[in-house]
């Protein structure tokens, strides 16, 4: 049976691992190859770096630390920020990253989804959603990490990415990120319904109950923390026994 | 041991060179006939498109390079739907190697495709498999599979069986990744690498 998949998240800056609460006020939370490496021993099923670093020396650093994430670790992983073109997508692939994540440039330029899809095939080519809801239902999406408004919404968005060729949605609730009270499990059940590629949750990890709710109530493929794993609130071993005493698959 | 792999318009080879490094084996990635039917194993690794990767290895000649490989050959995910005869993606042609065809998974929508993630492999045969137990995970990532057949030496489940892996002769097939599975993964390939 396919299992449901846990991806921890490791937020880079300048070569270091960070986490920001509602994004903002960083932690710090290590080296990001060790860290990766340790989560590949520890069960995790994927890995998510995002590179948040804004200066050109500091994206260099990154394409180091994907090339030695690649050489050291034995499960795929995914990395995003800063990726606006073509050229971003290639360079990481090269640098030994099985996928990228795409989030403010594929809203600016929705055809970069298309390009990624045809050039290299959906399977590298992830949609990252950040979106805030204001009325009931009606979510907004944003840019910038979060700072920005768009007129896109949710839904709409996420349909034109699979449509575009994206392989699969990881959508972030500015609502529930940082939080830890569970995931934004409506509007992932939602995405599930309304899509046909995986869906990763991602935002409002607290408890090991959040991550069965996600799977059961969201039907989430898979699910994206960070501070709880990062800071051993939650070890990836206990989830599994615990996800699998609730009949749910895991590795 | 010379492990060679074939190099040529794909992604995730540097993938399979990672993996080898970890068991301590330097492979070489090339595209040169020589270089490719002198070493002892050879892993053909891909992610892609069929039809447009058919024709450049056509075009470029592989295609008839692999065919002629005598030594343990590896055939990987995209790498494996090229040894079938046909693929549905494209419409394409591929080399023969299995006489089967590759099929669009065509699915109730609770089923997302790709089939992506981790699943596990059973009905477990050849010495590919030998440290490898009846339901261990691997790792796929796949929107067309190969129907179970004479040739299968793996099976997994989405949710009807398909073919995991595939042997024929000298040459072995995966549908899923063991570059990117992990142990499981890693105990696979040095399967492949001590037949």
């Amino acid at each position: 049976m396919l299992a449901k998949r846990i991806i921890p998240c490791l937020d880079v800056k300048d070569g270091t691992t960070v986490k920001g609460v509602n994004f903002v006020n960083f932690r710090d939370a290590g080296d990001p190859v060790e860290l990766g490496r340790q989560y590949s021993e520890a069960g995790a099923d994927e890995l998510v770096f995002l590179d948040i670093t804004a200066t050109y020396e500091g994206r260099k650093t990154f394409v180091d630390v994907v090339r030695r994430i690649a050489a050291g670790v034995s499960i795929p992983f995914t990395v995003g920020g800063g990726i606006n073109e073509l050229k971003d997508v290639e360079t990481m692939l090269n640098a030994g990253a099985d996928k990228v994540s795409v989030n403010s440039a594929a809203l600016k330029n929705p055809q970069l989804i298309s390009d990624i899809a045809q050039h290299f095939g959906s399977q590298v080519c992830v949609c990252a959603i950040d979106a805030k809801e204001g009325l009931p239902g009606d979510w907004t999406c944003y840019v910038a990490g979060g700072h920005i408004p768009t007129e896109h919404k949710l839904f709409e968005w996420a349909k034109e990415a699979q449509e575009r060729g994206a392989g699969e949605i990881l959508f972030t609730s500015m609502n529930h990120d940082g939080v830890k009270c569970g995931y934004a499990n409506e509007a992932l059940a939602r995405l599930h319904d309304e899509l046909g590629i995986p869906v990763i949750a991602s935002g409002g990890a607290g408890k090991i109950k959040d991550f069965r709710e996600a799977f059961a109530i969201g039907h989430a493929d898979a699910a994206l923390a960070a501070s709880v794993f990062h800071f051993g609130e939650i070890k990836i071993n206990e989830l599994k026994d615990y996800l699998r005493k609730q009949n749910i698959c895991v590795r | 041991m010379k492990v060679a792999i074939v190099k040529y318009n794909a992604g995730n080879i540097y993938s399979v060179v990672h993996a080898l490094r970890r068991l301590g084996v330097e492979p070489v990635v090339t595209d040169d006939p020589e270089a490719l039917s002198s070493a002892d194993k050879v892993i053909f690794p891909g992610v892609g498109e069929a039809s447009t990767t058919m024709e450049y290895l056509k075009r470029t000649g592989l295609d008839q390079v692999i065919l002629s490989l005598k030594q343990p050959v590896l055939g990987i995910c995209l790498g494996m739907q090229l040894m079938c005869h046909h693929s549905e993606e494209g419409d394409v042609d591929c080399l023969g190697l299995f006489n089967v065809e590759v099929k669009r998974f065509d699915l109730p929508r609770e089923y997302k495709i790709p089939h992506m993630g981790w699943n596990q492999i059973h009905d477990l045969k050849t010495p590919l498999f030998g440290n490898i137990r009846e339901n261990d995970f691997v790792y796929f990532v796949h929107g067309y599979y190969v129907p179970v057949c004479t040739e299968t030496i793996a099976t997994s489940d989405y949710p009807a069986p398909f073919s995991a892996a595939l042997h024929k002769d000298n040459f072995y097939a995966t549908q899923f990744h063991p570059e990117k599975s992990g142990d499981i993964g890693s105990a696979i390939l040095s399967g492949f690498l001590s037949l």
